[in-house]
């Protein structure tokens, strides 16, 4: 309320909701009995995930010869799957700390269930790092650990030191940015709460929240800085995986465009993510008054943009590999486009390049079927872009005679389902106890862009305000 | 912390709206009335100014919180590359700061992250175990509660009932704690 909202913009709030009606839109789910579809969704996914958690214990039990891994292809599905999980981990935080500085109010909508999606898929990125260890009780040995622990300090130089610390520090202050944003709304379903168990549970959780104005004042403080803080940090980490290729001598790999590129990449797949998760959470908790079609075509325009520039970078290697006149380079792309796997390289190009510029349609932006069938096939194809960085680049070493092909076993790809298992557990557990929508956040901005004011003000008519409820005076 | 541990009789006006509220606080400060605190579901921008606390110095502690990351990672790569066993990567100086960036600009971000949520939490007495003095459980829901300490107003009990009635309270409530 602290700036003025013009009335040409769209109310981020439709249905003309009061304060009350958001605590007890958005409390039911967590109050209630858990639905028949989240029952059957959790069991399919504890399902999976029992069954990807028995090959994990194999892979490390047999060694990772069960992968289809050779000698000259000694990362694939595990890197990649890596990848792509760090970059769909982007998108949460992006939309709380970048878009708050940027004071993009559609954020408070969507960005509790985007943090829950980063902070999981995070998880899921950091399990490939514990599988293809294969010795994953040695994992501490990542950590910079004195003599006596191994041989050696860890090599601060190598980028994939700089990884261990870049994503254990992405992940921890996400998972505090997203709790220190529960903790008003945690309150609020501890003040509601009806049994003991639940009311003592929350509001331990809650930290004793009271919501005082001198707590508010320090809140909202905390978040600006938290926010500052994580901007350059969600930049920051896919800088720094991007690295882990860049900095290698691997043609295809030793590029200097790379931070931008995969930030961009990473950027683009989150977004994604974030569509299909929030798409099926508005319909599930009929939360369709919050998370509005003004909500989808937003992150829509953010896909256009980011999968634009993940376009251009992609043009942009082809040109310098060209320019440059190494001939080991310019192969390496001329084989990602025309060799063995030119299929991936295409579905890569197709599913990132071409089919996303279907949103400059407005009708197509602002179609929730056409929002979701995109969103997938953007994240297919961010998942070939990372394979086919990663095999193409690999797999024709220099040698001739160390020409290989890579493929996928039983155990790759039963490791990748496990990853889905344990994401869609976790989510679907956020999703029945945690409030999936930022009840104070979306409180806060109801007035100042909702279709309505969300109060009578007959009798309170001493309160000096302006008429128009979309232009509400500067308070201050 | 004094909202924690507070004790005694409170006058309780409860608002329906958040700029009613605000400007209540105006209205019943120049009234001469001194006010315990204000609690609501949500931020309001301007209320703390309009209430008289003081500017919060959560960026201070931030800040030092920041720089002490900063220094860590510095003296750590020293003693670590620089000191205690020096390696010799690439054919580069084995301790080159420039290369430890991206582990400087990490623990300085996870440092004062940490740090930061840590001092809020003290500051405001929070904890896993602490059971707020709620005024009333709607100022969690929809409703902003303006409450009043007692033994601190020389204004009589009806009287500032009245006040707070003419500023736009729907409902005065008295709390004993």
């Amino acid at each position: 309320m602290s700036h003025v909202t013009s009335a040409v913009r769209p109310p981020l709030v439709t249905g003309g909701k009061t304060y009350a009606d958001v605590t007890e839109d958005i409390s039911r789910q967590v109050e209630g009995a858990p639905t028949r579809e989240w029952t059957i969704a959790f069991t399919i996914a504890v399902v999976v995930l029992i069954y990807g958690t028995a090959c994990v214990f194999w892979t490390w039990w047999e060694g990772l010869g069960v992968w289809g891994l050779n000698k000259t292809v000694g990362w694939a599905w595990d890197i990649t799957n890596f990848v792509w999980w760090v970059g769909i981990g982007h998108a949460g935080t992006l939309i709380s700390a970048i878009l708050l500085l940027f004071r993009q109010k559609w954020r408070t909508a969507v960005n509790r269930a985007a943090e829950a999606m980063t902070i999981f898929a995070v998880l899921c990125a950091a399990s490939f790092i514990l599988m293809h260890m294969g010795r994953p009780w040695l994992a501490y040995w990542a950590l910079p650990l004195p003599n006596t622990f191994g041989s050696l300090w860890v090599n601060f130089k190598s980028p994939l030191v700089w990884d261990v610390f870049a994503i254990s520090t992405y992940f921890t202050v996400s998972l505090v940015f997203w709790y220190m944003g529960l903790i008003p709304d945690l309150a609020t379903i501890r003040d509601r709460a009806r049994s003991k168990v639940s009311r003592y549970i929350y509001g331990a959780f809650a930290m004793g929240w009271n919501g005082s104005a001198k707590t508010w004042a320090r809140y909202e403080y905390m978040s600006l800085i938290l926010a500052g803080l994580s901007t350059p940090l969600v930049l920051s980490v896919h800088t720094i995986v991007s690295m882990d290729f860049a900095t290698s001598v691997i043609p295809g790999w030793h590029t200097t465009i790379f931070p931008p590129y995969f930030v961009a990449g990473a950027i683009f797949s989150g977004f994604a993510m974030v569509q299909n998760l929030v798409l099926i959470i508005r319909v599930v908790f009929k939360l369709e008054d919050y998370i509005t079609i003004e909500h989808i075509e937003s992150m829509n325009k953010v896909i256009t943009l980011t999968g634009s520039i993940v376009g251009v970078a992609y043009l942009t290697e082809f040109f310098i590999a060209w320019y440059s006149g190494v001939e080991f380079e310019s192969y390496a792309f001329i084989n990602r486009a025309t060799g063995p796997y030119w299929w991936a390289y295409w579905t890569m190009m197709t599913c990132n390049v071409i089919t996303p510029q279907l949103f400059w349609s407005r009708a197509i932006r602002r179609s929730i079927v056409w929002t979701f069938v995109l969103s997938v096939v953007v994240n297919i194809g961010m998942w070939f872009e990372r394979f086919v960085i990663i095999v193409t680049s690999l797999h024709r070493d220099y040698l001739p005679s160390s020409w290989a092909m890579f493929h996928p076993t039983l155990f790759d790809i039963s490791d990748y389902i496990f990853s889905f298992g344990f994401f869609f557990t976790l989510f679907l557990l956020f999703s029945k106890f945690l409030p999936v929508v930022n009840m104070a956040e979306v409180k806060a901005v109801i007035k100042s862009s909702s279709e309505r004011l969300p109060v009578s003000v007959s009798g309170v008519a001493k309160g000096e305000r302006v008429a128009n409820p979309t232009f509400n005076k500067d308070v201050e | 912390m004094s909202d924690v541990h507070g004790s005694g009789k409170f006058l309780v006006g409860i608002f329906d709206d958040d700029d009613v509220v605000l400007q209540a606080v105006k209205e019943v400060k120049n009234a001469g009335v001194r006010i315990h605190e204000v609690y609501t579901p949500f931020p309001i921008h301007g209320l703390d100014i309009a209430l008289g606390h003081p500017r919060s110095r959560l960026g201070i502690a931030a800040f030092m919180f920041a720089l002490s990351g900063t220094l860590t990672a510095l003296a750590f790569t020293y003693y670590t590359e620089g000191f205690d066993w020096p390696m010799i990567v690439g054919g580069k100086d084995p301790y080159s700061p420039i290369i430890y960036v991206p582990i400087i600009f990490e623990l300085t971000v996870l440092f004062c992250a940490l740090g930061m949520v840590g001092t809020f939490l003290i500051s405001n007495g929070m904890g896993p175990t602490v059971k707020p003095l709620m005024y009333d459980l709607r100022t969690t829901d929809n409703k902003f509660a303006m409450a009043i300490d007692l033994s601190k107003n020389s204004i009589v009990e009806g009287d500032i009932e009245q006040i707070l009635k003419d500023s736009g309270a729907a409902e005065v409530n008295v709390k004993q704690f």
